[in-house]
């Protein structure tokens, strides 16, 4: 039971390399708050901050109404989830999983109690006397999980926990993590660069770009109206096909001078539509509105979707068919979307 | 297995074999002369099996002191060495662990600064500071003691700086997940990078037993009465010049004794060795 509020948190490390440069979050009571971004922006070290494994260069991290900035990881009452999992490798699973209880002075009995239904819980009753190297990536895994849970800790946090695992499994774990915080009902902070996870696991998605908040909402808020050219691109997957716009002689075109068919708002200088809200026309359809012609460049075949790199004004762009693909290669065909699923976007990269 | 076919087997063993002689030879002479009269051993050539004086050049060197360093018996040697042996090893294991473990996991001033310093001793063998070292032992009225013998050799550079080699291998993940659980630094020390050690503790002690087991020059300095020798310097004082003197049946007992702890010790710290080299902690 605990909010996690950041007031203006940065993060200068030795040497002047800013790495987080005022980032503000509020994460309710039991929500799940995933920061996402590419490599370098500034994820793991926002994670570090709040546990207290690094030091807080100026700002206020508060944990429950309380500022935690001088407060020790121990005290900080969080569990972590690390990247290569950071499990105890002269340990049993049972010891990995109670060393923290017995640290805080918790009865023998209870330790038992709880690792054991917590085990029970995560399905490792059956492992708790091996050892972490004889365990597979996903088991291990799950008794890093299981370390953070026992303790029963005001906040999880994540970095990257399943990003060892194969897709498979990826996608089993991201599920139940999603269910286990949900039942659990503890707030979470979770690190990834999957845009995936970061869609499917959010309360709270935060996009970060080189130490800043780009955009931060709901998941699907922020997919339906992405405030930068950043984090259209970055969420979505594939990404969002963005387009430049020319206006010389007032009248706005496309990079080879085609017209658009819609009227942009005055400031828009990008224009994004997502591939798989653009519609596939035959070459010759005669539609209003915003259509392009385009050429077929390659067929990117999934199963269930299809994904169609085409040329079209003088740019690539990528369109997702459901089904199997008809077209070829070399095919000419038209490219439109709806008006409202067009997305625009100034000179600095902003929504407009 | 490379070659399996028996030539090569037999290749294989027979090198095996000629080491084993060469290595063993030796030994085993030695262990004959010890079972002999000093009278046999001063006629040549010396019979190739061994006599029948075990009992009595055992018993007689164990227990009846030996003349020539002044009637002290081989078990007070055996005593002093293996207490100087053992104290070095453990010492030596103590204070360097402790001291990689400050230079690794702390940030303190100077820190650099004392790596160094402790780098650079490596290059200040016992024998460099061997006077000022006993002027202090002096000093200290420390002639002729146990903490004479050892704590001069206790500071090890070398065992220092494998020991942060090792420790530097440690990852950061595993240090922050130690500090989350709420593991203090000594916490962290004993449940944490202890275990993590022990195959390299074992290795270590191994050398660091067999290093202060066969120190000569410090003992020979730091001790004048007979009963603080080790056997190392106990074992020279027995030979005379004068071939006549020399009690050798003595020596030769005195020689065999003197080989078998280091033996013991290999073979028991064996199989940590083989289990570290084995199951590689990931
Ligand atoms: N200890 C450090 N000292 C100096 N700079 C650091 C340190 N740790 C990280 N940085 C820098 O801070 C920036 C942010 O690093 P951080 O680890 O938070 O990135 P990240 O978003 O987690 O990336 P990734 O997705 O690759 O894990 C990077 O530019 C990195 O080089
Ligand atoms: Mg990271």
């Amino acid at each position: 039971m605990a909010t996690v509020d950041l007031k203006d948190v940065k993060k200068v490390y030795a040497g002047g390399i800013e790495a987080v440069k005022g980032v503000s979050i509020a994460i309710p009571d039991k929500e799940l708050c995933v920061l996402v971004g590419p490599s370098g922006c500034g994820k793991s070290t926002l994670l570090r901050m709040i546990a207290g494994l690094e030091a807080i260069s100026s700002g206020t991290v508060s944990i429950d109404g309380k500022v935690v900035n001088e407060i020790s990881p121990t005290d900080r009452d969080i569990a972590m989830v690390f990247q290569n999992y950071a499990l105890y490798p002269h340990m049993k699973v049972y010891d990995n999983m109670a060393y923290g209880l017995r640290n805080r002075g918790t009865p023998k009995a209870e330790i038992d109690s709880r690792v054991r239904s917590t085990a029970k819980v995560l399905e490792l009753d059956h492992l708790l006397d091996r050892r972490p190297r004889e365990l597979s990536g996903g088991q291990r895994q799950r008794v890093a999980m299981g370390r953070a849970i026992v303790r029963n800790p005001k906040v999880f946090l994540f970095d990257e926990p399943l990003s060892n695992l194969d897709a498979k499994l990826r996608g089993q774990m991201r599920v139940e993590i999603k269910n286990l915080q949900r039942s659990l009902g503890v707030t979470s902070v979770y690190v990834t660069h999957d845009q995936l996870e970061a869609m499917t696991l959010a309360d709270i998605l935060v996009v970060m770009n080189a130490g800043l908040v780009e955009q931060m909402g709901a998941p699907l808020d922020i997919y339906e109206k992405p405030a930068s050219t950043f984090v259209a691109s970055f969420i979505g997957a594939p990404p969002m096909n963005l387009m430049a716009l020319g206006r010389d002689g007032g009248q706005p075109h496309l990079a080879d001078g085609a017209k658009l068919g819609v009227e942009p708002p005055a400031a828009a200088t990008t224009l994004g539509f997502r591939p798989e809200d653009a519609l596939v026309l035959p070459p010759d359809a005669k539609q209003g509105g915003f259509v392009l012609p385009a050429v077929v460049e390659a067929v990117e075949p999934v199963g269930a979707e299809s994904f169609l790199h085409c040329a079209a004004a003088g740019s690539r762009i990528l369109v997702r068919v459901s089904g199997r693909a008809t077209a070829k290669p070399g095919d000419k065909l038209a490219v439109a979307a709806n008006s409202d699923k067009i997305h625009w976007f100034d000179a600095s990269g902003k929504r407009v | 297995m490379i070659g399996s076919s028996s030539t090569r087997t037999f290749i294989a063993h027979a090198v095996l074999l000629l080491g084993i002689l060469i290595v063993a030879f030796p030994i085993y002479y030695t262990f004959v002369a010890s079972t002999h009269t000093l009278q046999t051993i001063l006629r040549p050539p010396l019979p190739l099996l061994p006599g029948g004086e075990f009992w009595n050049n055992y018993s007689e060197a164990l227990t009846g002191g030996v003349n020539r360093i002044g009637g002290v018996g081989v078990d007070v040697l055996l005593l002093n060495t293996t207490v100087m042996a053992l104290g070095i090893a453990v010492g030596k294991i103590c204070i360097s662990i402790l001291s990689a473990y400050a230079i690794v996991f702390f940030r303190f001033p100077l820190r650099m600064v004392f790596f160094w310093l402790i780098f650079i001793t490596l290059m200040l063998p016992v024998e460099v500071r061997i006077l000022p070292t006993y002027k202090v032992m002096v000093d200290l009225g420390l002639i002729d003691t146990y903490a004479g013998l050892i704590v001069p050799l206790i500071a090890s550079a070398t065992a220092t700086l494998l020991f942060r080699q090792f420790f530097m291998t440690i990852p950061g993940e595993l240090v922050e997940a130690a500090r989350v659980d709420g593991a203090g630094p000594w916490r962290f020390f004993f449940d944490i990078l202890l275990p993590l050690s022990r195959t390299n503790i074992a290795a270590l002690f191994v050398i660091l037993f067999i290093y202060g087991w066969t120190q000569y020059l410090w003992p020979l300095l730091v001790t004048n009465h007979n009963d603080m020798n080790t056997i190392v310097i106990a074992l020279r004082k027995m030979v005379s010049f004068a071939d006549a003197d020399t009690q050798w049946h003595l020596v030769m007992v005195t020689a065999m004794l003197a080989i078998v702890p280091p033996i013991l010790v290999v073979v028991a710290m064996q199989r940590w060795f083989v289990r570290g080299l084995v199951e590689s902690e990931k």
